[in-house]
């Protein structure tokens, strides 16, 4: 390669075709990264379109198939973060990767800590720590432990032991997903000092209006291809979302017209929730389900839509709002409570929270009668066959042998298991999170049927789906969210997937100001400058 | 007037620096719980027995203890990484017997001395590379070595040995006093392993990679820092330690015996914890594990005195180590809580 020219060092990293391969999928296929000095730049895609994986690529944990990094015109291979780290390239994680049993100055320079021959010079080693924070405008007790400041704190700690390892570029995943709007200012106020000071800083997040807030520059992934890079100030809200969802073109037009179906709204809903909501997690929102239909929840990823359904659930504890069900006030606190009340939740975490990959698709479909049940009294065996093989059939998991190891069957089948288990339970309410998720088109089809049918025998639906086409071909009216707020409500008949995309990006923003903001924690915090 | 708010100005400000400190030591709070134990533990036996807390006993207290604090340094650092070595008491018999058997055969201590300490840092490594390389659970890793140590300890002799070797016996028999007050080399080998140990914990990079290992261990790779190196290296070390309290304790009964240190483990694992360190890891100190044996060591001394059953002794243990371990849990859970 000929020496660095004037046109390398626009660039202080240069990522080019980058390709890496897991076992059956292909995570990136030829993405192109480029970062320059001193920009903001957001890295956008929906989940799975591959934007960890190419920020694992630039810091050394995922070795690349193809493709070529070059830092600051230097041809670069990272074999792990540490070499990522000495090429300039740092990284604050959303789970802050800090130790919290040690203290602040200590997490900011541990391995770089000053020595003498008595060993480490902690009085020094202090000093330094605190210089460094002062830097970012952070003032707090170095010798205090990590563990007892804010996540927004323990953030800027990062940063500052980023700073001592002199980073060019810096990363920052998701650093806004557990921060209220005051510790986000704050976060950006950094950012942008850091900026210009010549910091080229990538940007992931989930919130479109942080994006346009801070970034200079936005690249878009999807499904592991790169959409493009535009200048943010170029390129529209609605135009952003529609590039990072896609248009999905499948034929799953068959699916009868569900959406079109009037449900009964004049009877009393079978769930009711008045604002209910979690400080830091969901803004208060209201949702009501009544018989035998579906409700839809769009919103990107991040938006709150997981949130919400937690807290309806109990799987999280809200702090405000109530709850009715069948018109009855009630506490759902913990998800125990939720099935006694015939609630039923299949998570979007399909592998963690749901399938128990060990046992065997009967025993997978029982847990549901039996966790109802409670622990003690005993599912007899016929029964137990019986129920098994009624909604094995119902569902159609393939292959059809109930004492198949769940762990063999394929996404599909196992998200049927999961469905089949719920449905044995005899819910009235049934919330899908995801349910579609990395299964294949047939699956699919299979899925959105057998929920409409049951949605139409009476069982009522909360469906949450990233895939817009889905939802409004499932659900009577969706819920909108977004940066953990609900925004809206539609009635599917009357809007398209463009509609619901315009109301996504562009319903604005009166609600936001008026939002109620939380009340202060006690937690401790340092003063910024 | 003026006086009174002066006064007011210095209460805040005493009650400031007690919060900095708090705020700055949580972590030492486990461990002066402990020193508090001990002082009460002394002045406790102190008044019941009339004449306790004298030359003889203390310094009695750390001749008869000098193995379980070398054990107890090795531990520390290994439960700080949030590890456990359940080999130590075996490697400790294997040690013990092996040195008095090679003696008795001919060997020269010179030779002797390192070789056992090397072969418990043999097992030690053995144990790490298991728990690091091969991604086995710390409890099953450390139960092998466990295992091997005590099976070894057979392979050598089945009886016990007595030693002979001058050398050996002068580390126990040798008494430096000053006035009624005495040590042994056993008991100075002892500290001077404790206070290396903290020295190695508290102001070298190695020793705070423990901590932060302990911490968080993704969060310390992340960091760069060289995590695969610092958790081998504990578990050698709690081998060179079980090397070495093999030899202190050969020294102190006078015989290599392979039935030695079966369920010592769990007596240091009791003394490492009631000295303040958290099983879960990332916190801890030598010298608190040095008091937590101090105390375990007191309650036998106390027991005996009464003329009672020593299973006494580990009745005790065993409650104040569940209180301890409630306790800790409480602080955890709070902390947790706090983010």
């Amino acid at each position: 390669m000929h020496t660095s020219t004037g046109d390398d060092q626009r660039f202080v990293v240069e990522m080019s075709a980058i390709t890496i391969r897991f076992p059956g999928v292909l995570a990136l296929d030829g993405v192109d990264l480029r970062l320059r000095p001193g920009e903001v730049h957001a890295l956008l895609g929906e989940n799975g379109a591959g934007k960890s994986t190419l920020i694992k690529a630039l810091t050394g944990v995922y070795a690349i198939d193809e493709g070529t990094i070059v830092v600051a015109g230097e041809h670069r291979v990272f074999g792990s973060a540490a070499d990522a780290q000495s090429a300039g390239i740092s990284t604050v994680y959303q789970e802050i990767n800090l130790c919290p049993n040690l203290s602040v100055g200590e997490n900011v320079m541990l391995g770089h800590e000053s020595r003498t021959v008595r060993g480490i010079d902690w009085r020094a080693t202090h000093r330094a720590a605190a210089e460094h924070l002062a830097s970012l405008g952070v003032t707090i007790d170095t010798q205090s432990m990590l563990g007892s400041h804010s996540i927004a704190v323990q953030q800027l700690v990062a940063i500052s032991r980023a700073m001592v390892l002199d980073a060019r570029v810096l990363i920052l995943d998701e650093p806004t997903s557990s921060l209220d709007r005051e510790e986000v200012d704050r976060l950006f106020a950094v950012v942008r000092g850091l900026r210009d000071r010549g910091v080229a800083i990538l940007f992931v997040t989930h919130f479109l209006d942080q994006v346009y807030e801070i970034s200079d520059r936005i690249t878009v992934l999807r499904n592991g291809r790169l959409v493009g890079e535009y200048p943010a100030a170029e390129l529209s809200r609605g135009d952003l979302v529609t590039k990072m969802i896609g248009r999905v073109l499948d034929d799953l037009e068959a699916i009868s017209a569900s959406a079109e179906r009037s449900v009964d709204r004049s009877v009393t809903p079978v769930l009711r929730a008045e604002s209910i909501g979690r400080r830091g997690v969901l803004d208060p929102a209201d949702i009501d389900v009544y018989r035998g239909e579906v409700v839809g929840i769009a919103g990107l990823l991040g938006s709150g839509r997981t949130e919400l359904v937690r807290l309806l659930y109990g799987a999280d504890r809200a702090d405000t709002g109530t709850v009715e069900i069948n018109g009855e006030r009630t506490k759902v606190t913990n998800p125990r409570r939720a099935i006694e009340r015939r609630i039923a939740f299949s998570s979007e975490n399909r592998r963690s929270e749901g399938i128990i990959a060990d046992l065997t698709v009967g025993e997978n479909i029982v847990l549901g009668i039996q966790a109802r049940r409670g622990w003690l009294r005993r599912v007899r065996r016929a029964e137990r066959d019986a129920v098994v093989a009624e909604y094995m059939s119902a569902l159609g998991v393939r292959p059809a042998d109930p004492d198949r190891i769940a762990g063999e069957l394929s996404g599909g089948n196992q998200q049927k298991v999961l469905l089949a288990r719920w449905l044995a339970t005899a819910p009235e309410l049934i919330i899908l999170d995801e349910p579609t998720r990395g299964i294949d088109v047939g699956a699919k089809a299979d899925i959105q049927a057998k929920v409409a049918e049951l949605a139409e025998q009476g069982l009522s639906v909360i469906f949450i789906s990233s895939e817009l086409e889905e939802v409004l071909r499932l659900a009577q009216r969706v819920v909108v969210m977004r940066d953990r707020r609900k925004i809206g409500v539609l009635e599917s008949a009357t809007v398209d997937v463009d509609g619901v995309i315009d109301f996504m990006a562009t319903h604005d923003m009166a609600a936001q100001g008026a939002a109620p903001a939380g009340p202060d924690g006690a937690r401790s915090e340092g003063s910024v400058a | 007037m003026s006086q009174s708010t002066m006064a007011i100005g210095r209460r805040e400000r005493v009650s400031e620096h007690a919060r900095t400190f708090v705020s700055r030591h949580a972590s030492m709070m486990p461990t002066f719980a402990a020193l508090l134990i001990f002082v009460l533990l002394l002045i406790g036996a102190q008044i019941h027995f009339g004449e306790f807390v004298t030359p003889r006993t203390l310094s009695a207290l750390l001749l008869d203890n000098a193995y379980l604090v070398i054990l107890a340094v090795g531990m520390t650092m290994v439960i700080v990484t949030g590890g456990i070595d359940l080999s130590v008491g075996s490697v400790m018999a294997f040690t013990g017997i092996s040195c008095a058997a090679l003696l008795d055969a001919g060997y020269p201590a010179v030779l002797v001395v390192p070789g056992i300490v090397v072969a418990g840092g043999l097992i030690g490594l053995l144990v790490g590379v298991l728990v690091q390389y091969f991604d086995v659970q710390p409890f099953i890793a450390s139960l092998a070595g466990l295992f091997l140590g005590r099976g070894l300890a057979f392979v050598v002799s089945l009886k016990s040995i007595r030693v002979e070797d001058d050398a050996v016996l002068w580390l126990q028999t040798t008494r430096y006093r000053f006035g009624d007050w005495y040590i042994t080399p056993t008991g100075i080998l002892a500290l001077v392993v404790a206070l290396l140990g903290a020295f190695v914990m508290q102001y070298t990079r190695f020793g705070r990679t423990i901590y932060a290992v302990g911490g968080n261990e993704q969060s310390a790779r992340l960091m760069g820092l060289a995590v695969a190196r610092t958790k081998v290296l504990v578990y050698v070390i709690s081998g060179l330690c079980g090397g070495l309290a093999g030899l202190v304790l050969t020294a102190y009964s006078g015989a290599g015996y392979p039935r030695n240190g079966i369920g010592t483990e769990l007596d240091v694992i009791a003394a490492v914890v009631i000295g303040g360190t958290l099983l879960t890891g990332g916190t801890g100190y030598i010298l608190g594990s040095v008091i937590g044996v101090l105390v375990y060591g007191t309650i036998k001394t106390v027991i005996s005195y009464m003329g009672a059953e020593q299973s006494w002794t580990r009745i005790i243990v065993g409650l104040m180590l569940l209180s301890f371990i409630v306790v800790q849990r409480v602080i955890v859970v709070r902390a947790e809580r706090r983010r």
